[in-house]
């Protein structure tokens, strides 16, 4: 039997739990040329900012073991183009649009937020607060409970009530829960976790950075563990808060270990970059290791590892 | 470029060949593998991202070569060629006979061809000149001549060397070591080489600052050329936004634009090549650009947005190359 992977983000009923990332699906577009990106559990948008935006200066990628650093620095059209264009083309075939908003004073966020609440069509915002706050001395909105709430708590403020709203938080913070705390606080309906870890490579033979920008964001399996841990520590904190679950999707599999920590829907990222049918084949790859495990519905494995110690609960054989 | 465009059968795909053959060719490597739909799609001046490193690899992301060649048997078959320059190329010159690859492609935008049948000549530096041999091919089928000038490091490193001097009207080599042809660089050779054929467009593909003095002195002699750019990408599907380089698009405003689908090939006098490496402080989206002051005096250029983003690399290329031939001739004959 087909285990059954619908799951609802706040009123959408999404046909299956493997998302894009942001930032590696673009508006979903270019993905279009390899899977029918309606049969995609949603299309987590690249952050969209007020304004247009060229970014950073190249190279703006290297390769690191099992992972990649990036440094696009938010390269986008802004939001005027985004409504134009994208979103509508998204929904023409058919789409679930998350659309991630990212800016650098609160107000931006907020003016961000009342765009998006106004159109229609958008399934939920997911909120990168890993951008630097330049009304408090550029520093991550995502790396202070204060700064990280405001953001929400403003966004919250005005979307509709019924479009629900998520924050992506960052791993480069000594205390995770503290900030899902803050922001779930806020108003937050669901967080997404997590965001990529600041790295920074040099070349041997120039001895100096590789990237323009000197830092990156590492993505990929290389972080896998670090999601993996992100996910369990704010489950075990805040049992009932829905978590989008991200960092190294490669596999079904993997898939299905950001699921037992506590995941209930999984972004797939630099995965995409590698295969750009990656989401179409991971959700293939999960459905058939439920079904290996007799697994029907996504509920049952959710968090399930917090609670495998408990008798009667073991789910048979795994592998 | 539309969605639809994007979707229709000229799109790109990813396919999982069979590798036919794996031949070292002086410094580089060739491999052909069955690639049927990549095959039938392809138009000279694109391009393949492979996957290395086999299943469960630790290198993630695809290398992106130019695509040297196809052929009908098998049912389609391209050849790429490349340098082993890493642990990711090392393992693709690894490969054997009935391996499977895992290809995208055909990808980027191909090489413009003339309508008219006019001189072309094809610079190419490195294995960058593997690029120029499927094009020969389409510009002679439409009568156009093809004078090649490639040049390289040292003799092992021209390649193409002979199929170009078999297949060329003309054929200028430069080696910096002097160790075949000319001894020096191409563009050493560039305005000689333009004089005695003629020449009315120019191909180029090649390391960047080849590419930038080929489009200098291009510009001197008011010649239109196309250059294949050598940007690092991650993905080559245009989602990852790291390959991106200063482009002016027709409306005059500069953009920075993917080379993986806004390129690789480019009008070469549109590069800003001055500013590769940098965000240029009038691109649009630079910190402190103002929509309003690039909207003003643009009237027509829509909202400075995607609409003219996508318009930067395709508009009209042919027919403003054609244009700027009388001027040119007009050049010469003054």
């Amino acid at each position: 039997m087909t285990p059954d992977l619908r799951t609802r983000l706040g009123n959408v009923e999404l046909p299956n739990p493997v998302l894009t990332a942001s930032g590696c699906a673009s508006s979903g577009r270019e993905l279009a040329q390899f899977v029918d990106v309606s049969k995609i559990g949603a299309i987590v948008t690249k952050s969209v900012m007020l304004a247009p935006r060229a970014g950073r200066p190249t190279p703006r990628m290297a390769e690191t073991p099992s992972g990649m650093l990036n440094s696009i620095g938010l390269q986008g059209p802004g939001i005027d183009a985004f409504l134009q264009r994208d979103l509508p083309w998204l929904l023409s075939r058919g789409a679930r649009a998350v659309v991630s908003i990212a800016g650098s004073t609160v107000d931006e966020y907020t003016e961000l937020a009342a765009r998006l609440s106004d159109a229609a069509g958008v399934t939920a915002i997911e909120v990168n607060i890993s951008c630097p706050n330049v009304e408090h001395r550029g520093q991550v909105f995502a790396c202070d409970p204060v700064d990280a709430g405001a953001v929400i708590e403003a966004v919250r403020a005005r979307v509709r009530y019924d479009l629900p709203v998520f924050a992506k938080l960052s791993p480069d913070v000594t205390d995770i829960v503290a900030i899902a705390r803050a922001c779930v606080s806020a108003g937050a309906d669901g967080l997404s976790l997590i965001n990529t870890l600041l790295g920074m490579v040099i070349d041997t033979d120039s001895m100096r950075p590789v990237l323009a920008g000197l830092t990156g964001g590492l993505s990929g399996p290389a972080i896998r563990p670090v999601a993996v841990r992100c996910i369990w520590q704010v489950r075990q904190a805040l049992p009932d808060v829905p978590i989008i679950g991200m960092g190294g999707v490669m596999t079904g599999l993997d898939a299905l270990e950001l699921m037992l920590a506590g995941a209930s829907m999984v972004s797939v990222g630099t995965a995409i970059f590698h295969d750009p049918s990656a989401c179409a084949r991971i959700l293939r790859e999960l459905e058939d290791e439920f079904a290996r495990r007799g697994i029907q519905r996504l509920s049952e494995v959710i968090g399930l590892a917090h609670e495998m110690r408990v008798a009667g609960r073991s789910m048979g054989t795994v592998r | 470029m539309t969605a639809s465009e994007h979707e229709s059968e000229s799109g790109p795909m990813q396919v999982r060949g069979t590798v036919l053959t794996v031949r070292q060719v002086d410094a580089y490597h060739a491999i052909t593998t069955v690639a049927p739909g990549i095959a039938a799609r392809f138009k000279p001046g694109q391009f393949v991202a492979v996957c290395v490193g086999g299943h469960d690899t630790s290198m993630l992301l695809r290398r992106a070569f130019s695509i040297h060649d196809v052929r009908p048997d098998h049912g389609g078959t391209v050849e790429f060629v490349f340098a082993v320059t890493g642990r990711g190329t090392r393992w693709l010159a690894e490969r054997r006979a009935r391996d499977l690859l895992d290809l995208v492609g055909p990808l980027g935008r191909p090489f413009p061809v003339p309508r008219d049948p006019v001189s072309c000549l094809l610079v190419g530096g490195g294995y960058g000149s593997a690029a120029l041999f499927a094009l020969a091919g389409r510009l002679r089928a439409r009568r156009c001549s093809v004078d090649f000038l490639l040049g390289a490091a040292s003799g092992d490193r021209v390649f193409g060397a002979l199929t170009a001097r078999r297949t060329g009207r003309s054929a200028t080599i430069t080696t910096v070591d002097g160790s075949l042809g000319v001894r020096g660089i191409v563009t050493d050779m560039l305005g000689q080489v333009i004089h005695e054929a003629r020449t009315d467009v120019i191909y180029a593909c090649g390391p960047m600052p080849m590419l930038r003095q080929v489009t200098a002195l291009a510009r001197r002699y008011d010649i239109p050329v196309q250059v294949a750019v050598e940007e690092s990408m991650a993905c080559g599907t245009g989602v990852c936004m790291t390959c991106v380089l200063p482009v002016i698009g027709s409306d005059g405003i500069t953009r920075m634009v993917r080379s993986c689908v806004d390129g690789a090939v480019f009008r070469g006098e549109r590069v800003r090549w001055d500013d590769i490496g940098t965000i240029p402080f009038d691109a649009f989206g630079a910190p402190g650009w103002e929509p309003r002051s690039a909207r003003g005096p643009q009237a027509g250029s829509g909202d400075g947005g995607p609409a003219g983003h996508d318009d930067t690399a395709t508009s009209g290329q042919p027919g403003q190359r054609r244009a700027a031939n009388p001027a040119r001739r007009q050049a010469h004959d003054a």
